[in-house]
Formats: structure tokens, sequence, C-alpha cells
């Protein structure tokens, strides 16, 4: 391949510059409240979605343990912090190295011997993995700092520039500037022919094996730079919480990221982005509004699941794929029919979870539910009524538009289809 | 010095012994056929050879160097490389990605993440010209799950010979393929195994007398002959081992 200025180059660049343009407007367009908050949970989810996805999505390891690296580095990252001594001439801006080489020792430690197998051992070691350092986290409280976790402040040393990273929007650029050189990085990585080995490993070990390569030298060394990764996001983490705690290390945010990256899509180098975004979303903002926010991703989860397998990266890239043919004309008012039922249907839905929590989860404050600035009274019939009314609707409705969307959709993909065979002969 | 060279070579599986002393000499840049009945270890030898399985006793020789108990890779690394019955391809890469892996570790490139793959000039020559070679250079983008049949087994040998490997191990090249695929096959494995050699399992006997300077006649696990095509037409052993049919070419 000749290394001109193609289009492809320039494309390639222009997505690049996007994607910092985005880390650098996003603040002053979501500035209220506690959105600069999210966005800053947003970006270290993204660092440690994009890590995972190095695994699963690269090279088919599906490992449930991917906390542990992310966690160690937060709690290095916090000690140095919290250090006088050598940790203390590592200024704010770079502790997150701290914990990516933290994350990274032990990516060469656990890694040597999660990496040996494959598949379903893979799985089950990482797994055992977690379990054991979130056990070895409430046994050595003097580094774990026990139950309550350990403390930090991240005002530490000079401002330089006037940069203290007291304000959260420096510490929101600083998260930025890490997501947006650990992207890169990553993306790099792709492109390298480790990169692309691992990507034969996950199709066939076996094959890999046959053509010079150590499957497991190329397991192990991927999951030593997808520590270092996750290790930085668990750097960024500390910075941005001040604290760390055992919940760090734990099996429930190793499934966190699982869920999120799945959501997102793992067959695409950028669906980690979206399952961030997707998984911040649920676990941080709704959980603030609504107890049944679990249910609700879980339900999400599962649709997803079962309707678009490949995540919503492979949703968008479809969609866009009908409009480059210009075929979008032709799919829009089904589409369109198809999602307001559905809305329908789950206004229905929701409101019918939320009454149901509040019946049983909140008995005790009586039977007034307060949504939106509305107050229901969960034991009269008519938001009942309500609710059947507009679940009802939503399924006879969803019943009769989705055959003809499902019809446009298949008709739209097929001749999609032929017209890719044809350029291709 | 001889490329490969099994002496007494024993395999057994649990209590039944499958390859029962195979000895077999392959000299340099010689084209051998092994055939034989169903059952008669065929594969298995292959398996052995390559690494796969281990052996249970005797001694496999590469290059005049033992290779037995050596990994796969480690084999392969010395030279030595097979293709496989059943495509055995990296479904969700590109046929010419599938060739590009195949050429990275002989091309020293090996566990880099420092470098760019794209900016390896030698590797993306050497991906083109078996991408030639085999003929896929229209198919170059599509993913190797979804090729015709043909062109999968077309891959599955451009993956074997990309590397460079000086001895090639084909395991039924030509298994499933019509009498006009079958003969482009031929004239693919002539042409990509010029000055290597190879040893191939194959049950076509026109493909087998197309192409083989010597063949090898295993049953139950032992070589009973190995001797030119004329000869083994000749031989009674073979003759019997076949059911008393004649050998046709």
């Amino acid at each position: 391949m000749r290394l001109t200025f193609t289009p492809l180059n320039l494309a390639r660049y222009l997505v690049w510059s996007g994607f910092a343009l985005i880390l650098i407007v996003a603040p002053l367009i979501f500035s209220k409240g506690a959105a600069l908050s999210i966005l800053s949970q947003i970006g270290t989810v993204m660092i440690f979605g994009l890590s995972y996805n190095m695994l699963l999505g690269q090279g088919g390891m599906l490992s449930f343990g991917h906390a542990v690296y992310s966690g160690l580095g937060a709690f290095f990252a916090i000690h140095a912090m919290n250090s006088s001594g050598i940790g203390a001439s590592v200024p704010t801006t770079l502790i997150p190295l701290v914990g990516g080489f933290a994350g990274m020792a032990f990516g060469v430690l656990f890694g040597y011997v999660t990496t040996k197998k494959s598949g379903t051992t893979f799985a089950m070691i990482t797994l055992g993995l977690v379990e054991l350092v979130f056990a070895s986290s409430l046994m050595f409280p003097s580094f774990f700092g026990g139950e309550g976790g350990i403390t930090t402040n991240r005002v530490r040393g000079d401002a330089l520039f006037g940069i203290s990273y007291g304000p959260q929007i420096q510490v929101y650029y600083l998260i930025a500037f890490w997501l947006f050189i650990s992207t890169i990085a990553m993306f790099a990585f792709t492109q390298t022919p480790l990169g692309r080995m691992i990507n034969a490993v996950r199709d066939n070990p076996e094959r890999v094996e046959f053509i010079g390569y150590n499957t497991q030298w190329v397991r192990y060394l991927t999951l030593i730079l997808s520590a270092f990764f996750a290790g930085i996001s668990g750097g960024l983490g500390a910075i941005n919480f001040e604290i760390v705690s055992a919940e760090n290390v734990s099996a429930i945010r190793s499934g966190a990221v699982l869920l999120f990256v799945f959501i997102g899509g793992i067959s695409f180098f950028f669906g980690p982005l979206l399952g961030a975004i997707v998984g911040v979303f649920f676990s941080v903002m709704l959980s603030d509004f609504t107890p049944a926010w679990q249910l609700y991703l879980g339900l999400f989860f599962v649709l997803l699941v079962r309707y678009a397998p490949a995540g919503l990266a492979s949703l968008i890239l479809m969609l866009l794929r009908v409009k480059s043919f210009g075929l979008f004309h032709r799919i829009w008012k089904p589409l369109l029919a198809v999602c307001a039922v559905s809305l329908v249907g789950f206004a229905g839905f929701l409101a019918g979870i939320e009454m149901l929590y509040h019946l049983t989860l909140e008995a005790a404050n009586g039977s007034i539910m307060t949504r939106f600035g509305q107050q229901i009274d969960v034991k009269a019939a008519a938001p009942w009524l309500v609710v059947a009314g507009l679940l009802a609707a939503g399924i006879v409705g969803y019943r009769r538009v989705q055959p003809g969307y499902y019809a446009v959709w298949s008709e739209v993909n097929a001749e999609i289809a032929a017209k890719q065979r044809g350029s291709a002969a | 010095m001889n490329a490969l060279e099994l002496k007494d070579v024993r395999k057994s599986f649990g209590k039944s012994e499958i390859i029962r002393g195979a000895n077999l000499t392959v000299a340099k840049g010689e084209r051998v056929a092994v055939i034989g009945p169903n059952g008669a270890g065929k594969s298995t030898l292959f398996n052995l050879v390559s690494g796969r399985f281990g052996i249970s006793s005797g001694d496999i020789c590469l290059n005049g160097n033992s290779i037995s108990g050596l990994k796969p890779y480690e084999i392969n690394r010395l030279g030595l490389s097979r293709s496989f019955q059943i495509s055995n391809l990296f479904v969700n890469l590109s046929v010419y990605e599938n060739l590009r892996c195949a050429v990275l570790w002989a091309m020293g490139y090996r566990y880099s993440f420092w470098q760019r793959l794209n900016g390896l000039r030698d590797a993306h020559e050497r991906a083109e010209q078996v991408l030639e070679q085999i003929g896929l250079q229209r198919q170059r983008k599509v993913l190797a799950g979804v090729l015709t049949y043909a062109e999968q087994r077309a891959l599955e040998i451009g993956i074997t010979i990309a590397g460079g490997a000086d001895v090639i191990l084909l395991d039924e090249p030509t298994a499933g393929m019509s009498r006009s695929e079958s003969d482009a096959a031929v004239e693919l494995i002539r042409k990509v195994t010029v000055g290597k050699s190879l040893v191939m399992v194959e049950h076509d006997m026109s493909v087998v007398f197309g192409l083989a300077d010597k063949i090898a006649v295993l049953v139950y696990g032992e070589v009973i002959a190995c001797d030119t095509p004329a000869n083994i037409r000749s031989n009674a052993a073979v003759q019997a081992a076949y059911l008393g049919q004649e050998v046709h070419a």
C-alpha cells in the first residue's frame, strides 16, 4: 500500500478531528448540573470499555474479571496521589500512567495464568481471579482501605498554568485528553501485526499455531496491553471520584463493562464508546431517578441481544448503509411508525413498572407516587387503566405496523446486497 | 540429508495403536503422495508430523533435526507447513488478511505492536504474490468464511505456502472438488511447490499419479510400500491391500 494522501487517510483524519472536537465542545453543550460529572464518568468508562474490547471483540476472550486491572490501577494511582515519597513527584496529569503501569504489571502477573487457555476455561479463570482479588481486598485493609476504601484529594502540589484539578471542568479535560490518546493508541493497536494476529486467534486459534504463532503469547501480550489501558481508566476514575474501594475490583464492575461493551457492539472498534454512553446513562443518570434502573438495563440488554445482537453500532451502521445507497426515503416512514407505537407501549410498560415498584418497595411512604411533577395514586384504578390502555395500544399498534416495516426493510437490504454483488463482480 | 524422515513412528490412542511403526523418507524437492484405505492413519500421520499430536515412540526428523515433541508453531518455524482436510481459515478476516497473517511470522514481524501493518511493504507484496498464485485477486476483500468451497480450498493452500516453508504437507487438497476444479488445484499445487518438498494425502488417483514422484502406501498404520508410481501400480502387496483391485490411473 502506498503511503500517499488518499481520501481514506483524509477520512480517518477527519474522524479523529471530529472526535477531538466533540470532546472539546461536549462540556459547553452539556453544562447544566451534574452533566460535567456524567461526561467525566462516560470518558473513563469509554477507555475501560475499549480496553475490554481488545480482549472480547478483537481477541474473542470473554473475561469476567477485567475490573481487576482497572481497579488495581486505581488503587496504585490513589496511593501515588496520597504518597509523600516518590508518588508525590508525579503530577496529577500523569497519575493515570501510574494506574496504567500498575494495571499492566498485574496483566503480566495474572495474564500469564489466565491466557494459557481460551474459551470457557479462560472465562472461568478470570471469574475466579476477580473473586480472589476482591476477597484479598478485604483481607489487606492497609492497602485497600477495607470497607471504606481509600480517599484522596486530587488538588495536590502547585497549580501549573492555573490547572489545579479542583474544578470538575479541569478533570473532564484531563479525562478527555487521556481518552483521546488512549483511543488513538488502541485503534493503532488494531493496525499492527499483533493486533491482526489477535483477530486470527479469535477466528481460529488452531490454525494460528500452524503459521508460526504461539496463541498463548498472542493472547498474553494483548491482555497486558489491554490491562495497561484499563489501568489508565482506573487512574482517571481515582482522580475523578477521589475514592477507590473494593467495589472497583469486583465481579460486578467486571460484569458491567462486559454488558456495556456488548450493548455498544463488540465487533466494531467504536462500539464501546456507544456502550459507555448508554451504560452511564442507565447506571448513573437513571439510577438517580428510579430504583427500577437495573430492570430497565437488563430489559434493554435482552431486547438488544434478541433484535440487534451486534449491538448499537450495528444498528447505526445498517441505517447508514441504507442511507448511503439512497434508500432511506423508503424506510423512514415505516421505521417512524414502529418507533412511535413501541414508544406508546414502552410508556405504558414503564409507568406500570414504576407503579409496581412504588406499591411494593415504597409501600411505607403511602400510595402517592410523584413522577415528572405529577402525583399518581398507585392504589387507584384510573392509572392502571391508563397503563393497560397504553400497553394494549402499543402491542396492537406494533403488530399492525411491524410486518410492513419488516417487508420494506428486507426489500431494501436485498436490493443493497444485489447492488454490492453487482459492483464486486 | 532428507527433508523429512519418519523412523519407526508409533502412535496409540488409549489401547489402540493407530500408527504402528511407520517409516518414510522424503528427499529434498521430492513430491510424495500418501495413499491408503480409509482408517489407515493418513491424517493421523500428518497430525504427528505437524505436531498437532505427540508421537508415542520413534522419531521424526525435519532437515535432519528431530522435531518430535515440538509444538506446531515450533515445527512451522523450522520450515514445515501443512494444510487441513477441512478448510481451516480465519473466517472473519478477508482473503488478503488471511494471507498476510500467514506471512507475518516468517517475515520476522512476530508479535510486533509497534509497527504499522499497512507499512510493511514486504508482507504486503508477499501476500499479493500468493493471492495471484492462488487466483483469488478478485476475492481479496471477501471474508474467508463466505468464499465458495473451491475458493476456500485454494486459500487453504495459499495460507499453507505463504510463509515460504520448504516442506509442505497437504491433507486431501482436492477432496470434494469437481473434475475441473481438481485439475485446476493440481496445476496450482504444482506451481506453488516448485523447489519444495511435498507430502500429500490424496484419494483421487489421477491427482496422485499426476503430481507424485513417489507414492507411499499406508495400511493399518504401516507404510507397506514407497516407490515410483509405476512400481506401486505393479506392487502385489499394494493390490492386495486395495482388496485385490488394480490401482487405476
